[in-house]
């Protein structure tokens, strides 16, 4: 993956670069509005992580005028901000992503590969299936092995968004904002027992596990 | 010259105005009084030359000239008689009882234009002289000298006929407005010094011992209070205000020392275990599954002073007002379906009976994130500290309406808080001594607190028995919508 990189502190831009490189991605770095601008309206990028607060020009007026000429490349604003208007701003720009600093390397990671595959077009399917599970979205069931697992309806959400990320790090906010829609970071860990207690149900008395914690980061539903 | 020094406090300045008020208002009473009263007498006196002129007249049309000479001589003697005069053409007075009259006077028919002198028979000597002798130059001036108001009339024979009367009393009305017009003014000076004595002398003193008393609290005293007298008048008033003003001040003080305390422990520790570790970790030959364990710890710590990090600033971004265009139609009751929801598993996990109570049907205006944020900062503290205690735990939420009031009510069986600590648990960084080793950034209530008042409602303990009642309440006021 492609990735632009648009912050100012060199030292976190950097290390950015690094660490994304260390996950196998491309990325290229802009230190300023201006230069990000002019990089990203070139535009052949997968992904643009964009700082809000930028010398020269402004994070949220970058993505404004991509957006305007028609640049419709993903974006994950980065900010030191954070509450609730700055996000639903940063959104309203043209942003598809919102994270805030200091966040974890992880989270970033996970974030930017589950927006790369949705402009992957990989669309919202009515239909998903890993290995031997599957989730119906129209007749509302899911199946292992043939049989059907009775859940209850946040439980069919949860599924269905890992099963929509299959393959990839889910985080817990990940899933706090996409399953329940609040943005706030939980304080203890009721994500973490919402999942086993899926998971009890998928995986219990089914053979291999399909649905793994990925230290430090998050889940992710895999096959095998 | 000490007059400006003097001018400069305020009750001087004061009584000079009041002085300057009230003199302009006495002299314009009096003098519409005086005025209106010397036109009602004058105008009096005009009717009744009127009417006697009147009656001359007829006597003269009656009898000519004769009769009208023996009338005037009738009325002449009488007591108190007005003044009559009969002149020949030339102005040389014929009968009457007037001795002597102001030149020119008798020359114009028709009211006298103002008042004029003369002298009636009788009158002492030494004033007949002054008249005299002043006689032929104008105006004769003497201390007996009358003025009177007259009608004069020429009779179709060419000679004069003069009815008047005296104006003694009119003047004498204005010499008694002159006197109390003095008199007024001077009982006015007396007055205004009086005002000064007082307000000057006892009521500028207190504000002069308010100032001094500020000013000792300005230089440190915050203990110090301004005086009140206990008389309850407005300047018990302001003291007592700026004496509440002050506890505030002073109780925020308080605070905000607890909190760099609290500020300094809840910080300062994990600062000090993340370096420890880093310390430990570079100490000796540790393997490589030691840093990692290291680092990984250090991780821990991080997020931990991250979330306490962004705790804080929330709480301010909340204090300072935030945007409130940031609030939209929110389902109350479907917030309490979804952190309920959120949190059944974890509690059923550490044995806590998480219920819904009564939920009643409310929409408001607020920010759904918020509110939701909210409530599960007080679900997590209810759920943590009713677990493990009793023979039942259980966290009940309820929607209720209390007045017009709506209620998001969460209540746990647990330990609960001592009543004298029930305020102070929702300031900030607050944790009572023995849940001090519990998790969390101790930000939670105080968080939720900010956010109650940010919706313009307030968070409120109460002691349940066993247990701890959180109510976060929203006031009835509130932009509603679609009530059921």
């Amino acid at each position: 993956m492609k990735i632009l990189v648009i912050e100012d502190d060199r030292e976190a831009a950097e290390y950015l670069k690094k660490a994304l490189a260390e996950a196998g991605h491309t990325a290229h770095v802009a230190f300023d509005g201006e230069e990000g601008f002019a990089l990203a309206a070139q535009g052949d990028y997968d992904i643009l992580v964009v700082d809000r607060m930028l010398p020269r020009r402004d994070g949220l007026s970058v993505i404004a005028e991509l957006r305007a000429r028609g640049v419709g490349t993903p974006v994950l604003i980065l900010s030191a901000l954070g509450e609730v208007d700055d996000r639903v701003t940063g959104l309203r720009a043209g942003g598809d992503d919102y994270l805030t600093k200091p966040y974890a390397f992880s989270e970033l990671l996970a974030r930017i590969e589950v927006l790369d595959r949705r402009t992957g077009g990989k669309e919202v399917e009515t239909h998903y299936r890993v290995g031997d599970l599957e989730l119906d979205r129209l007749s509302h069931t899911v199946k292992r092995a043939g049989q059907e697992i009775p859940l209850q309806p946040r439980e069919f959400r949860l599924l269905e968004y890992l099963m929509r990320h299959a393959g990839q790090v889910v985080t817990r906010t990940m899933l706090l904002e996409n399953v329940w829609d609040y943005h706030f970071d939980p304080q203890t860990n009721v994500i973490d027992v919402h999942v086993s207690r899926l998971r009890g149900k998928i995986e219990k008395g089914f053979g291999a596990p399909v649905l793994h914690t990925v230290r430090g980061a998050g889940y992710m539903l895999k096959a095998g | 010259m000490r007059l400006p020094a003097v001018m400069k406090t305020t009750a001087a300045r004061l009584s000079a105005l009041f002085l300057i008020l009230f003199a302009l208002c006495a002299a314009v009473l009096i003098a519409y009084m005086s005025s209106l009263s010397v036109r009602m007498l004058t105008s009096q006196t005009q009717d009744t030359i009127m009417a006697e002129m009147q009656g001359l007249d007829d006597a003269y049309r009656r009898g000519g000239l004769p009769t009208l000479v023996r009338v005037v001589e009738v009325r002449s003697r009488q007591p108190g008689a007005n003044l009559y005069l009969i002149a020949d053409p030339n102005g040389r007075i014929l009968t009457g009882n007037v001795e002597s009259i102001e030149p020119g006077v008798l020359e114009v028919e028709g009211w006298t234009q103002k008042p004029f002198a003369y002298r009636r028979y009788g009158d002492s000597d030494s004033a007949r002289r002054a008249l005299r002798g002043e006689g032929a130059g104008g105006a004769p001036a003497g201390e007996t000298r009358h003025h009177a108001l007259a009608l004069v009339l020429r009779l179709p024979n060419g000679m004069i006929l003069l009815v008047g009367r005296d104006l003694g009393e009119p003047e004498q009305l204005r010499g008694i407005v002159n006197h109390a017009l003095l008199l007024a003014f001077a009982m006015m000076g007396v007055g205004a010094l009086l005002i000064w004595f007082f307000v000057g002398r006892h009521a500028l003193k207190r504000i002069d011992a308010v100032s001094e008393a500020s000013r000792r609290i300005m230089g440190g005293d915050l203990s110090g209070r301004l005086p009140v007298t206990g008389s309850g008048d407005e300047f018990d008033r302001l003291s007592e205000n700026l004496n509440v003003m002050l506890a505030r001040i002073a109780r925020l003080n308080e605070g905000l020392k607890e909190v760099s305390g609290n500020i300094a422990h809840d910080l300062k520790t994990p600062l000090t275990r993340l370096r420890n570790r880093a310390e430990a970790a570079l100490a000796g030959k540790p393997r490589t599954a030691d840093y990692r364990a290291a680092l990984e710890a250090a991780i821990a710590e991080s997020d931990q002073l991250i979330r306490t990090f962004n705790a804080i600033l929330m709480i301010s971004r909340l204090e300072a007002g935030y945007s409130a265009e940031q609030t939209a139609p929110v389902d109350l009751a479907a917030i309490v379906a979804d952190v309920v929801e959120l949190y059944e598993p974890l509690a059923e996990e550490v044995g806590v009976a998480l219920a819904v109570g009564e939920v009643a049907a409310a929409t408001l205006d607020a920010n759904r994130e918020l509110v939701g944020q909210a409530l599960s900062n007080v679900v997590d503290n209810a759920i943590k500290y009713a677990a493990g205690s009793g023979e039942a735990p259980a966290v009940t939420v309820s929607l209720i309406r209390a007045g017009g009031d709506l209620v998001l009510e969460v209540a746990d069986n647990g330990p609960g808080v001592p009543p004298e600590d029930l305020d102070r648990v929702t300031e900030r960084f607050v944790r009572l001594e023995r849940s001090r080793s519990q998790p969390g950034s101790g930000l939670g209530l105080s968080l939720t607190r900010a956010v109650m008042e940010f919706h313009g409602g307030r968070l409120e303990l109460s002691a349940q028995n066993p247990g701890l009642s959180v109510g976060m309440i929203f006031p009835g006021d509130s932009k509603r919508h679609g009530d059921t």
